[in-house]
């Protein structure tokens, strides 16, 4: 503001710059020491810069309409997913390599359907009463999974027993003063582990629907957004947890929406009103996780092979670039 | 001499390595033995004087004599412990030997509690160990209000829909929802519009004839159907049901089976939606055109 009011005194009446120069050099409202006084002009200044907005938009109208058809298309406004960085390792649907990884890694015998999904879903040590429930209404969403109490095991013990009881994935919520706060999803022979972090977790009754609960039927499952390779791995492994072939009677539908690097999950039942219209209605529980890093080996924290850490100083640098 | 160190120190004046509590003093000092602050017990006020210190696992012997007393440099002599235990506390005994009762034995029972707990280490740390890693408030408050953005930004109730409705286009649902009025939309997008309803029509108006009966009964069973969709929009909803029974009885009719099941049976024709309501009063001068 300063500088197209007040001149600074190298300019003034300077030939450098004729144009800018005003007479009588006017302040700028925030030279003002006075808090009120400064206050009050503020707003005023504020005003006439929201009316001089306003008179613009108005005559920016007029003119579209007295174009009529002739009028340039409308601007589209910028969000942050259009001004997204492009990030290389977006897929491409006719990825010949993509697709031969995905053909070839650790999903390859679910999605060939060699396999059953079996799922052991656990907390951290000591968990309350909120963790338990959501575990529990979690278990009832997820088909053909376990909920087994964690007595101070050791994950490194556990997972051998998993395999040779022909689980193919395990979950783990962490519990922080007593609520949910991280997700660690493992697939089991030998597969990716996946830590999450997990927010605004609410469980059924929170939930605002007049709905039913989840019925036994599997769900279909939608996996959204997920656009680079490392959302890609996620996505499947995401699917994984779910059989194959969903049952339709049940009309229900997971969904997994990756949005800015936050997956949203949530869990409906849905019914077709009509060709064009459909109704959904939530049931079950719903969690935002975000991930923290993505392991290639099943869990092991401190030998293990990292695939993708968040790294906060160097993946946090622009607002518009997302990793999922 | 120690016994004036004693005097001085232990009792009387300040010492920097003695700490009081209500019920104890204790002795801070590294070299002492039981770390309590006793006569016979502090490292300054006895001229000869032994401890057991482990460093890095391994435990030594520490000595003090008092001919070593004017070499502060040389004043402790250290000795390494074996990793025996038996063998260990035979070496304390051999190095101590002709030394008091008290001191030997202190030692030994000092050296028997590292053991202990340097066992109970190494048992620890093959168990799982708990890290606790701080939040940092202001990056949980940033995450949390860009998740909120991010919610708002996803729509996720649209999205769901969006994609649940595309899922009905591409027929994954196969036959359980007879929603073929988008079949027949492509259809008319493809420039075949006006053969096909013609064609369709004549197909329909031939299933007319034979329907004429079941109209009535098909009708009851809509309400059924529309027990599950909106109550309030029952004019809307029956109609689409009876345009989607139209278009389900074309399905039928171009898979040529007329064995029609009472829900899907009706005879309607597929024409804008609100000549639907008057269907029955216009089909009869339908008819008469298709014949």
């Amino acid at each position: 503001a300063g500088e197209g009011s007040a001149p600074t005194p190298g300019d003034g009446g300077g030939p450098s710059a004729p144009e800018r120069v005003l007479f009588p050099p006017t302040f700028s409202v925030s030279e003002i020491k006075n808090k009120q006084r400064r206050h009050f002009m503020f707003l005023r200044w504020k005003q006439q810069q929201r009316k001089e907005k306003l008179a613009l938009k108005k005559k920016r109208r007029k003119e579209r309409e007295a174009l009529g058809d002739k009028a340039p298309p409308k601007a589209v406004p910028k969000t942050i997913e259009n001004q997204r960085v492009y990030d290389e390792t977006t897929v491409d649907p006719n990825d010949e390599e993509v697709a031969f990884d995905e053909a070839t890694d650790e999903f390859a015998p679910y999605f060939n359907r060699q396999t059953v999904p079996k799922i052991l879903i656990t907390t951290s040590d000591r968990p309350r009463g909120r963790t338990v429930r959501f575990c529990e209404q979690l278990a009832t969403v997820i088909p053909n999974s376990h909920v087994y109490y964690r007595r101070g095991l050791a994950l490194k013990r556990i997972i051998p027993q998993c395999i040779a009881r022909d689980f193919t994935d395990l979950i783990v919520i962490n519990e922080d003063r007593k609520i949910p706060n991280g997700l660690v999803l493992s697939h089991l022979p030998d597969g990716p582990t996946a830590h999450f972090r997990m927010s605004s977790v609410r469980l059924r009754k929170e939930i605002k629907r007049k709905g039913k609960e989840p019925t036994e039927h599997v769900p279909e499952v939608i996996l959204n957004n997920f656009t680079t390779r490392l959302g890609h791995s996620i996505g499947r492994m995401f699917a994984a947890l779910f059989p194959h072939d969903p049952q339709f009677i049940g009309r229900q539908v997971a969904t997994f929406h990756n949005q800015r690097d936050y997956i949203f999950f949530r869990f409906h039942r849905y019914i077709f009103k009509s060709e064009k219209k459909v109704g959904i209605q939530e049931l079950g529980p719903r969690f935002t996780l975000k991930l923290r890093s993505l392991q290639k080996g099943t869990f092991d924290s401190k030998f293990g092979e990292y695939e993708w850490i968040h790294k906060r100083r160097e993946m946090d640098t622009s607002r518009r670039k997302f990793h999922l | 001499s120690p016994q004036v160190v004693w005097s001085m120190l232990g009792n009387r004046q300040f010492c920097s390595y003695k700490m009081t509590t209500k019920t104890q003093n204790f002795c801070r000092n590294e070299y002492n033995l039981t770390g309590l602050c006793n006569r016979s017990s502090c490292p300054l006020a006895n001229s000869q004087y032994a401890t057991v210190r482990e460093e890095k696992g391994r435990c030594y012997l520490y000595m003090k004599t008092i001919e070593r007393a004017a070499f502060p440099r040389r004043l402790w002599e250290r000795v390494l412990l074996s990793k025996n235990y038996e063998k260990a506390l035979e070496q304390i005994d051999e190095n101590l030997i002709y030394w008091p009762r008290f001191i030997r034995h202190k030692c030994k029972q000092r050296f028997t509690k590292i053991t202990q707990y340097l066992i109970r280490i190494r048992k620890l740390t093959l168990k799982r160990q708990r890290k606790l890693v701080p939040l940092r408030r202001k990056i949980e408050r940033r995450e949390n209000r860009r998740e909120e953005k991010a919610l708002i930004a996803a729509q996720l109730d649209n999205a769901i829909e969006k994609e649940l409705l595309e899922r009905l286009k591409q027929d994954t649902y196969g036959d359980i929802y007879n929603f073929p009025i988008h079949a027949f939309d492509k259809a008319l997008q493809q420039q075949d519009a006006e053969s096909e309803s013609e064609s369709d029509a004549e197909r329909e108006e031939d299933d007319d004839d034979e329907d004429v009966d079941k109209r009535e009964f098909v009708e009851a069973e809509d309400s059924e159907l529309s027990d599950f969709e909106d109550m309030d929009k029952l004019e809307t909803s029956s109609e689409e049901e009876q345009e989607e029974e139209e278009e389900v009885e074309k399905k039928a009719s171009h898979s040529k089976s007329k064995g029609k099941t009472p829900l899907k049976g009706p005879a309607r024709r597929k024409r804008p939606y609100i000549e639907i309501e008057y269907e029955e009063e216009t089909e009869p001068s339908t008819k008469t055109k298709a014949a």
